[in-house]
C-alpha cells in the first residue's frame, strides 16, 4: 500500500474509485467539485457533468437500479435540488451501491446559505457517514457502497469545507472489480405509485429500526475511555477539533455515523460520565437526538449556531482555558474581498447596467460579484436560476413601467441548469421580461467546468453544444439578440431597445472567461496625458485600475489588455501599449 | 517532536500559495511526519485573501491554525502578512515578500493601503523581509517566486536540504525543474 497526502474530496474519488464505482455524476458546486473533477483519471468509470443536481442524482439512481455501483456528489444547496429523486429513491431501494455526497459549508465561504444537510438523511430515511480526515473520507466511502447494497438503502456521505478541502495522509489500494447486479423487472420495488409505495414504507420503517441496530455495534461510532468526569460526543471535524483541544482530559464519544444515530450507546457513554458535551457544528442535530433519549447534555447554551469553530473556542467552553496571547495590528486592515478579474466580461455587462440604473434580478456565479461596488449593480440573489422567476414575480407586483427597467442576468451554465424553466414560465404566462445570459463560455465560479453550452464533457472531449439561441426560439422567445458586453457603446443600446419591448427577449451577452487558456489578450493599457480625471474607467470594477486623487493608474502587472477601459473613456485617453 | 508545527501561507488569488503549500506537505510526509494542510478554494480565483495551514508533527487532528499559534507565517504578499500577524505564536518567525498588491477598497479609493507595514512587523516578530519577485526575476522566472520563498523558509525548518530537493523534483514539471531548484537555492542562501 501506497501512502499519499489527499485532498478530502479526492480520498472520497478514491474511495469510490477502490470500491469499483461504474457512474459519477454531478453538478459542480464549492466544496464538492473536486470529487468528480478527480474522477477523470479513471478511465474505466462513467463520469459526467449534468445539466444540475436533479439530473445527476437521477443518472446514478438509474445507474444503480441497472445493477452498478453509482455516485453523487454536490454541495449542500444542490442537495435541495437534488431532494425529489432522493427522497424516493429511500423507498426503493437500490441495487447496485447508491451512494451521494454532500458537502455543507458551514462559515459560507462560498455559499449563499449555511443550512445542515443531516436534516436530509433523517427526514429521507436514508444513511448518513461523516468522516473527519482524508482516511475516513476513503474508507467510508467504501463503506458506504456496502452498507448500501447491504440495506438497500441509498447512503449519503457528508463533509464540510474543512474536511473536504483538508489534504491528509492516506493509503491507496487497489481497484476492485465489481460485476454489475443482474437487473430484473420488478415494480413493486420501482415503480412508486400508491400501490407499490405504501408497500415500501413499511420496508423502510423496518430498514430504520435495522439501521439503528447497526449504529449501536459499528465501529464507526466508539467511545474513547479516558476515565474523566467531562465527555464529548463529536463527529466530523469537530471531534479532531475537539481532540485537539482536550486531548485525554475529556472521554470521548466518536460518531462516524451521523443518521440514523445510536440509542444505547450514548446512554451508556453518558453513565461514564458527570458532565457531556454535543459539539457540533451548525444544528444541535446529535444534542437533540441525546435529549430525546433523556440524556442531560450541554449543546447550544455553550456553543454557537453560526459558522465555523475553533480549538480555541472549544477549550475555552469546556475547560474554561482561555486562548493564547497574539498580536494584533493596531489600525484598520482593508479588508480583500474577491473581485471580478481584470478582463472579466461581466464587467462591461454591469458598467452598462449600472448606468442605465436598472433593477437587476441576480443569480449565482461570479456575476454575483456585480451586487458590490463600485459596479454594484445586482440587487437580489436567491439559488440557482432564481433570477427569472423571481424577475418576473417583481414584474407581477409593480407592472409594466417597473418592467421596462428590470433585467435578469443569470450565467450560461446556470441557465442551463434551472433558468429554462423560469424563461418558459414568462413566455406561458404573457410576462414582457428581458432576460441577459452572462455566456463566457464555462462554468466559472466553481473553477472551469464544461457544461452543456461549452460543446465539450467532462473529459474535455467534443460533443453536441446546445445552442442557446435556437432554445430560446424554441421556447416562445422572438426576440433573441447576441451582443458583446465589451462593445459597450451597442450593448448599451441592444439593452434599452430590449428592455423596451412589451413581450418577452433574451440579450446573449457572449465573451469567454478572461481565464480560459483560449483567450489571449495582448500588450497593457496606459492611461495617457489627455486624461480628464472623469474617472468613468474606475467604475468598471476592474482590479487593475488604481482609483487616485489625481488621474486613475493602470497596474501593470494586473493588466491584461482587454481593452475594456479604451472603450469607455470618452477622452480617448487611455491606449494600448 | 513535541506537539506540532505550525505554518500558515498567506498570499492574493492567483500567487501560487497553494504549490507552496504542496511542496511543503509531501516534503514533511516524506520526512515521516503525520501531516494536515488546509486551504480554501471557491472565491480564491477572484483575488481575495488566501490561507492555507500546514501542520505537522507526530500526530496532527486539527487541520486549522488558530490566533497565536503559528510557528511561522510565510506571507507572500504585504498586506496579507499584516493581516495575519494576530496568528504568529509570540515569539515566532515571519518570512515575507514585500510585494504589494492592492485590494478593491484601496483600488477605489475608499481606503489606503497601511504605511510602514514591514517596520511594523519588525517590532512585532522575527522578521526576514525580501523582494522575492526580484529574486524570481533574476533567477528567470516570475513564477517561481513561491518556490524562493520556501528556500527561505526551509532554512528555519529541521527538514534536511537534500528532502527539499527530491521534492520540489517530484512536484515540479521537469522543464521547469532547473529554474526552481535556483530558485530554491536563492531563497535558501538568502543573506
Amino acid at each position: 500500500m501506497k501512502k499519499q497526502l489527499l485532498l478530502g474530496n479526492a480520498a472520497v474519488a478514491q474511495g469510490a474509485y477502490e470500491a469499483g464505482v461504474v457512474v459519477v455524476s454531478s453538478y459542480p458546486g464549492t466544496p464538492s467539485t473536486e470529487i468528480t473533477e478527480c474522477m477523470v483519471k479513471y478511465p474505466e468509470v462513467e463520469i459526467e457533468w449534468s445539466p444540475n443536481e436533479k439530473v445527476s442524482a437521477e443518472v446514478a439512481i438509474g445507474a444503480s437500479f441497472a445493477g452498478g455501483r453509482a455516485m453523487s456528489c454536490c454541495k449542500h444547496v444542490g442537495l435541495n435540488v437534488m431532494a425529489d429523486p432522493v427522497f424516493t429513491a429511500s423507498y426503493t431501494g437500490v441495487n447496485g451501491g447508491l451512494v451521494f455526497c454532500v458537502a455543507d459549508d458551514p462559515g459560507m465561504h462560498s455559499s449563499q446559505n449555511e443550512q445542515d444537510s443531516r436534516h436530509y438523511a433523517k427526514a429521507s430515511k436514508t444513511l448518513m457517514l461523516e468522516p473527519s480526515d482524508s482516511r475516513e473520507c476513503k474508507e467510508f466511502t467504501k463503506l458506504a457502497f456496502e452498507l448500501s447494497e447491504e440495506y438497500d438503502v441509498p447512503v449519503f456521505i457528508r463533509l464540510t469545507t474543512r474536511v473536504a478541502h483538508s489534504q491528509s495522509t492516506v493509503e491507496i489500494s487497489e481497484r476492485e472489480e465489481i460485476s454489475l447486479k443482474p437487473y430484473e423487472k420488478d415494480i413493486s420495488k420501482r415503480v412508486m405509485m400508491p400501490a407499490s409505495a405504501i408497500k415500501r414504507h413499511e420496508v423502510v420503517e423496518e430498514r430504520q429500526r435495522k439501521l439503528v441496530g447497526y449504529a449501536e455495534n459499528t465501529p464507526l461510532n466508539f467511545i474513547e475511555n479516558n476515565k474523566m468526569s467531562v465527555g464529548v460526543i463529536a463527529s466530523g471535524i469537530t471531534y479532531m477539533y475537539a481532540k485537539e483541544a482536550l486531548g485525554d482530559r475529556v472521554n470521548y464519544l466518536k460518531l462516524g455515523m451521523v443518521y440514523p444515530l445510536p440509542e444505547k450507546l450514548i446512554t451508556d457513554f453518558a453513565k461514564l460520565c458527570d458532565t457531556v458535551y454535543v459539539i457540533e457544528e451548525l444544528d444541535p442535530f446529535i444534542e437533540e437526538h441525546c435529549r430525546a433519549l433523556g440524556v442531560n447534555v450541554i449543546g447550544k447554551e455553550k456553543f454557537t449556531y453560526l459558522g465555523e469553530y475553533t480549538c480555541a473556542m472549544i477549550k475555552d467552553a469546556v475547560l474554561g482555558e482561555h486562548a493564547l496571547q497574539f498580536k494584533a495590528p493596531l489600525e484598520n486592515i482593508p479588508v480583500r474581498p474577491p473581485v471580478m478579474c481584470a478582463g472579466c466580461p461581466h464587467c462591461g455587462t454591469f458598467y452598462v447596467l449600472k448606468k442605465l440604473g436598472l433593477t437587476v434580478s441576480g443569480d449565482i456565479g461570479c456575476y454575483t460579484l456585480g451586487a458590490v461596488t463600485p459596479l454594484a449593480s445586482v440587487d437580489t440573489t436567491v439559488c440557482m436560476g432564481a433570477s427569472i422567476g423571481m424577475a418576473f414575480g417583481m414584474s407581477k407586483v409593480r407592472g409594466k413601467d417597473f418592467t421596462k427597467k428590470l433585467v435578469s442576468v443569470i450565467g450560461d451554465s446556470t441557465f442551463i441548469h434551472s433558468g429554462i424553466t423560469g424563461l418558459i414560465d414568462i413566455v406561458y404566462n404573457k410576462g414582457i421580461n428581458t432576460v441577459i445570459i452572462l455566456d463566457n463560455s464555462i462554468t466559472g465560479m466553481t473553477g472551469h467546468q464544461d457544461n452543456p453550452t461549452t460543446g465539450k464533457t467532462i473529459r474535455g472531449e467534443a460533443t453536441k453544444q446546445v445552442d442557446l439561441v435556437k432554445l430560446c426560439h424554441a421556447v416562445g422567445v422572438d426576440h433573441v439578440v447576441v451582443a458583446d458586453p465589451f462593445d459597450v457603446k451597442n450593448f448599451e443600446k441592444t439593452v434599452k431597445d430590449e428592455i423596451e419591448r412589451e413581450e418577452p427577449s433574451v440579450i446573449i451577452a457572449q465573451r469567454p472567461c478572461a481565464l480560459l487558456k483560449t483567450v489571449k489578450y495582448s500588450g497593457n493599457c496606459v492611461i495617457t496625458d489627455k486624461c480628464r480625471n472623469c474617472k468613468m474607467c474606475t467604475k468598471l470594477g476592474c482590479p487593475a485600475i488604481l482609483n487616485s486623487s489625481n488621474s486613475p493608474k493602470i497596474d501593470k502587472t494586473q493588466c491584461n489588455g482587454c481593452g475594456l477601459c479604451i472603450n469607455v473613456c470618452p477622452f480617448g485617453a487611455i491606449e494600448k501599449s | 517532536m513535541n506537539g506540532t508545527k505550525n505554518i500558515l501561507i498567506v498570499g492574493v488569488g492567483g500567487q501560487g500559495t497553494l504549490l507552496a503549500s504542496r511542496i511543503l506537505g509531501n516534503v514533511v510526509i516524506k520526512e515521516g511526519y503525520d501531516v494536515k494542510v488546509s486551504e480554501v478554494h471557491g472565491m480564491s480565483q477572484r483575488g481575495g485573501s488566501v490561507v492555507t495551514y500546514v501542520k505537522y508533527g507526530d500526530k496532527v487532528f486539527s487541520p486549522i491554525i488558530d490566533k497565536g499559534e503559528a510557528d511561522i507565517i510565510l506571507a507572500f504578499e504585504l498586506l496579507e502578512a499584516y493581516r495575519a500577524l494576530p496568528y504568529l505564536k509570540i515569539g515566532g518567525k515571519m518570512i515575507i515578500n514585500t510585494q504589494k498588491i492592492s485590494p478593491m477598497p484601496v483600488i477605489s479609493g475608499a481606503a489606503k493601503y497601511p504605511s510602514d507595514i514591514e517596520k511594523k512587523l519588525s517590532e512585532a516578530a522575527d522578521l526576514t523581509a525580501l523582494d522575492a519577485l526580484d529574486i524570481a526575476l533574476k533567477v528567470g522566472n516570475i513564477k517561481t517566486l513561491n518556490v524562493v520563498l520556501i528556500g527561505v523558509m526551509a532554512k528555519n525548518t529541521d527538514i534536511p536540504y537534500k528532502s527539499w530537493l527530491d521534492t520540489i523534483e517530484k512536484t515540479v514539471p521537469q522543464k521547469l525543474l532547473d529554474v526552481n531548484l535556483r530558485a530554491f537555492d536563492a531563497g535558501y542562501n538568502l543573506n
